[in-house]
This record gives structure tokens, C-alpha cells and sequence, in this order.
């Protein structure tokens, strides 16, 4: 005989595991449908021929290959990864309006890239599209991070609490959009054509030698954070309740705060800044599955995937064959959604 | 000796706000430690929970300073109930009470964890609210899982800071039985900060009162609840008798009469 507590728990879990796995068969088949989609329109039975290695087409095969796959599974990932971080943001600075671009990644890496378009690319005069795409990426990641660095230094300085952080990352994300402004008001129309839509953020770039670096990186980013999952629970008591079961708080606020940073900091760094999906997607799942970090954590990416997914193949087919940066996507339908869940909720819980 | 204050001063600044606090306290009892506002009952309890860090060695228990206990140990050892309960996103009342097992648990929940929290929810009467969110509760509900997540812990100290301030005279009393059955039954040591001096009579083995950051006296509740003390500690004028259940104490202001 079970006793209550036991059914209960026991129940919950189910449930929750059974929504993990129903989102997670959505964006498979979502995922194929947006590589069966396009300019060259390749039908179910094809597409599983050429997955499963027996192409009939090679020139099929190939777009489906190099061209398609890649950037879906750039969009998943980018999604996966900015929602993450959202997630953890969230419950570590304690604030429902954070995201992963609260301390500063965003404006860092933008005026990284805006250096690098603007400057690298009227100087050096290098293609934007080729070599020029590491050297954005590259300076995006160095800005990005030197950008949070200096939150958390001034964080340091005073006593580390989460309204420091949250007022230095205002005040240094200003600073770099600043830089970001003059470097926009000083460039010439192609540089700043560039520029603009990097900023808007899309997944152009998407490459497999892209992704054999992000994958890696956000799966294990992502393993590490689940391990904190009960400290995270912890904190949600608060931070003096948390220390008394056990949390090392500070050792967990600074490394989650780390793993997320270059979590999104390396994501943005080759799609641009594409906002909305990390503020967005941890609520959508809060809601959907509860505040336990051992679920919502994993239901929090799947659901930046899905969405991430859906905006960018809206982006590729809506205006066919333009293609609209995903970030416009993102907020034009995810935030009306947004506000329409905001209003249904059973309770506000950041009263 | 089961926990011990040893001298304990501790300053903001150049704001003293313990000074050389002495304080030893006995397993099984109810330590009530009060005090007008701004007395430091809240940084004393905070420091003996070590969410105040102390700087030597001022705070033992059972004979090892409470600095040589790595963070789970002393999880395992002491409860703290804290006074304000800020809400970040809520979770389920049994998401709560598991919370108390997280010394304990690594990433999964065991049977042998479901098993305690359920007994702790069925003896406090939460069972039936288990998949409630606690910002659904009541006040006195919410108190109540509160402190069914420090019982989880499987604590010998419960440390609770104000306990009854938010709740009706029933809750009230609840909470205070509840808490001497603990003391009683299981042997916690128990220290709560209370304002309502009768209550705190009427529950306390010990009652320590703090004025500005020193224990003026100390005792069982008869020998520190003395008009002069009340006189010099609270600037009132307080008439002190007994009532059926206890002392019963009326406070009137001295410019009053």
C-alpha cells in the first residue's frame, strides 16, 4: 500500500515527465517539417530517405545537409541555451524580469560587433559573410564577457547583493550601447546595413563548424546547471533560508552566473542579439510545469527550441523569399502570447 | 552543555549590536529571547543559525564550534525559521516541506525522504494542502509549512524568529504547542523570538530579555518577568499577576495613570 504523500509525489513527477516528453516529440516534429520547408519544398518520405543515409538527389541532400539541418539545429540550440540561462538569471538575481542579457552580455557583445563591422569591415575591407563572421563572433564573446566582468567587479566591490548587480548591469549595458550609437552614427550605409542586422539577430551564420562548438559547450553548461537544480529550489525561500539547508550561496550564484554568461554570450555571439526567448520561455514553463528546477529547468529549453524554431521558420516563410530577422518574429508573436498568459494566470507571483 | 554563547559581540560599523552575549542552553527546552524593537533578537538568532557569520569562536553546539560544521552538517543539526518569508516564484507546499530534505537528498527524491516529509505534513495537518502553492495559503497555514520544513531537516535545534506575530490567537497556539510537544517529545532544543510577553511565559522554560544588545536578565519567566524589569527594559509601567494559565501581565504607560 502506497501512503498519500508517497502517490502524490509520485504523481506529480509523472505528469511533469509526461509534459517534458510531449514538448520534446513536438520539436522533432517540428523540426522536420521546418527542414521539409523552404524555397525547395522536399516531401516527408524523401526527407526520411535522405536522414536515414539513402538520397536519391544529391543536390537535395545537400541543402537538407549544409544547409537546412544546421540551422535548425542552430535555432534549437540558440533557444535551449538563451532560455537556460533566462531560467537561472531569473532565480538567481530574484527578479521576473531578468533574462540572460540582464548583466550586460548583450550591449557587450553588440558594441564587440559593431567594432568589428564597422571597423573591420571599412578598414580591412574583409567579407562580412565569410572570415568576417569569426572576427564579429569572436569580438562579440570578448565584449560580451568583459562586459559582465565589469558587473561583477563592481558587484565585488560593494557587498555582491543582486540589487548591485542588477543597477551595474544597467549602468554598464548603457555605457556600451553608447559605444554601440557613436560606432552607428560614425559608419558608413553598407557597414551599417551589417550592422543593424546583426543587431535584430538571425540565423544566417549557421554552420556545422559553428555548431561543433556551441553544442558541446551548451550540453555541458546545461549538465553542470541541473546539478544545482535543489539549490536553486533553495533559493527560492530566500537566501538566508537557503544557507540554513545546507547552499553554499555564493559558490552557487557565482558559478551559474558564470556557465550562463558564456552560455549566451558564445550563442549570441554568432546569431546576433535575438531577445524576447529568455525572458519569455522560463515563464511559459513555470507555468506549465511548476517552479521545481529539476523540471523546469529542462522544460524551460525545450520550450526556447520550440519557440526559437517556430519564429525562425515563420521568419523563412512568411515574406518568402525574404527572410525577416528572427528577433522581429520573436516579439511580434511571442509578446502578444506573452501578455495573453500574463492575464490568464491563476496569480502573479512576482506581487 | 548542548549549545553555548560564549561572549558574543558582534558590530555594524561602530554600532554595537550584540555586546557579550552569554547564553547556555539545554537539550529539550524552550528558550524565548525577548526585548523591545531594535534590541538585537533577530542578529543574535541569525548568528547562532550562522546565516550571521561569527568571526572566533562564540557559538558552540554539543562541545564543537559551530564553524568547524561544514553547511550540510549543520543542516542536519539545526532548523531556522525565519520571520519575513519572501516569495520568489512559489512553490507547492510538498515542494516546500522537501526543501528540509536537501542536506540529506542529492538529485533524487528517496522514499525514506518522502516518508519523513509526509509524516512531519500529516502530524502538522498539511497533508491535504501537499499540491497547494504557498502563495495560496493562509498566513497561519504558510507558518505552518514553514516550520515543517525546518522539522524535515530532522533537527536538534529549531530556531524560529517570531513565530506567532502574523497569526490569530488559534494559530498562536497552535504553533506553541506544537512546539513544546517538540521539546518535549523529541527532545529539540528549542528558541523562539517572541513579543507577546504572556505567551512567552506561559511556553518558555528560559526567557532571555535583551536590551540594546545585552541580556538585561535571564531565567525562568517569573524571575525575569518583574516590574522593574519590565519598567527598565520596556519604559512601561506593568502590573503583573497570575492568571489560571499563567502570569498575566497589564501594561500601561507611565505618563498614564
Amino acid at each position: 500500500m502506497q501512503r498519500p504523500i508517497q502517490a502524490i509525489y509520485h504523481g506529480s513527477v509523472k505528469s511533469k515527465l509526461l509534459i517534458l516528453t510531449s514538448l520534446f516529440l513536438l520539436l522533432v516534429l517540428l523540426t522536420l517539417y521546418a527542414v521539409s520547408q523552404g524555397a525547395v519544398e522536399v516531401a516527408l518520405p524523401e526527407l526520411l530517405a535522405i536522414l536515414s543515409g539513402r538520397a536519391s538527389d544529391e543536390m537535395t541532400a545537400y541543402i537538407v545537409y549544409e544547409i537546412r539541418l544546421p540551422r535548425m539545429v542552430m535555432s534549437i540550440i540558440t533557444g535551449v541555451s538563451l532560455a537556460c540561462a533566462g531560467a537561472i538569471m531569473q532565480a538567481i538575481l530574484r527578479n521576473p524580469l531578468a533574462d540572460p542579457f540582464t548583466l550586460g552580455v548583450s550591449s557587450g557583445a553588440a558594441f564587440g560587433a559593431a567594432l568589428a563591422i564597422v571597423a573591420g569591415t571599412s578598414v580591412f575591407g574583409i567579407n562580412l559573410v565569410s572570415s568576417g563572421q569569426w572576427m564579429i563572433a569572436l569580438n562579440a564573446f570578448v565584449f560580451g564577457c568583459l562586459a559582465v566582468g565589469a558587473v561583477y567587479g563592481i558587484a565585488k566591490l560593494k557587498n555582491s547583493s543582486t540589487t548591485v548587480l542588477l543597477l551595474a548591469g544597467v549602468a554598464i549595458g548603457q555605457l556600451f550601447s553608447a559605444g554601440v550609437s557613436g560606432l552607428k552614427f560614425f559608419s558608413n550605409n553598407e557597414a551599417l546595413k551589417d550592422l543593424v542586422v546583426w543587431l535584430m539577430g538571425g540565423f544566417w551564420g549557421a554552420k556545422w563548424q559553428v555548431l561543433h562548438i556551441l553544442l558541446p559547450l551548451v550540453i555541458i553548461s546545461l549538465v553542470l546547471l541541473l546539478k544545482y537544480a535543489w539549490d536553486l529550489n533553495s533559493l527560492c525561500a530566500g537566501e538566508d533560508v537557503a544557507r540554513t539547508l545546507g547552499v553554499n550561496v555564493k559558490q552557487v550564484r557565482w558559478v551559474c552566473l558564470l556557465l550562463v554568461t558564456l552560455m549566451a554570450s558564445v550563442t549570441i555571439a554568432f546569431t546576433g542579439i535575438i531577445g524576447f526567448i529568455g525572458l519569455v520561455a522560463p515563464h511559459i514553463s513555470r507555468i506549465i510545469i511548476g517552479t521545481d528546477y529539476r523540471f523546469l529547468l529542462p522544460c524551460s529549453c525545450l520550450m526556447g527550441a520550440l519557440l526559437l524554431l517556430l519564429s525562425d521558420t515563420a521568419a523563412r516563410m512568411v515574406l518568402s523569399p525574404i527572410e525577416i530577422p528572427v528577433g522581429i518574429i520573436t516579439a511580434l508573436f511571442g509578446a502578444p502570447f506573452f501578455v495573453y498568459l500574463l492575464l490568464k494566470k491563476r496569480k502573479d507571483y512576482w506581487a | 552543555m548542548y549549545m553555548q554563547v560564549k561572549d558574543l559581540s558582534i558590530k555594524y560599523g561602530t554600532k554595537m549590536i550584540l555586546k557579550q552575549i552569554q547564553m547556555n542552553l539545554q537539550k529539550g527546552e524552550v528558550a524565548s529571547i525577548i526585548g523591545p524593537n531594535g534590541a538585537g533578537k533577530t542578529t543574535l538568532l541569525k548568528s547562532m543559525a550562522s546565516i550571521i557569520p561569527v568571526e572566533r569562536a562564540r557559538i558552540w553546539i554539543k562541545d564543537r564550534d559551530i564553524r568547524s560544521y561544514s553547511a550540510n552538517e549543520l543542516a542536519k543539526t539545526l532548523g531556522y525559521v525565519p520571520q519575513h518569508t519572501a516569495f520568489g516564484y512559489p512553490l507547492t507546499v510538498l515542494e516546500t516541506v522537501l526543501l528540509g530534505r536537501k542536506p540529506y537528498m542529492q538529485w533524487n527524491v528517496t522514499a525514506h525522504d518522502l516518508e519523513v516529509a509526509g509524516a512531519i505534513m500529516e502530524r502538522l495537518q498539511l497533508a491535504e494542502m501537499a499540491q497547494r502553492y504557498m502563495d495560496e495559503l493562509s498566513g497561519g497555514e504558510r507558518q505552518k509549512v514553514l516550520i515543517a520544513r525546518a522539522l524535515a531537516q530532522e533537527p536538534e535545534i529549531l530556531l524560529l524568529d517570531e513565530p506567532t506575530s502574523a497569526l490569530d490567537i488559534r494559530h498562536q497556539l497552535e504553533v506553541l504547542e506544537l512546539v513544546r510537544q517538540l521539546a518535549l517529545q523529541q527532545q529539540v532544543l528549542v528558541v523562539l523570538i517572541m513579543h507577546d510577553l504572556e505567551l512567552a511565559a506561559r511556553y518558555s522554560d528560559r526567557v532571555f530579555l535583551l536590551q540594546q544588545g545585552q541580556i538585561y536578565a535571564s531565567g525562568r519567566p517569573e524571575e525575569v518577568f518583574t516590574s522593574a524589569n519590565m519598567e527598565q527594559v520596556y519604559g512601561v509601567k506593568v502590573e503583573i499577576g497570575q492568571g489560571s494559565s499563567g502570569l498575566k501581565l497589564t501594561a500601561t504607560l507611565p505618563e498614564s495613570r
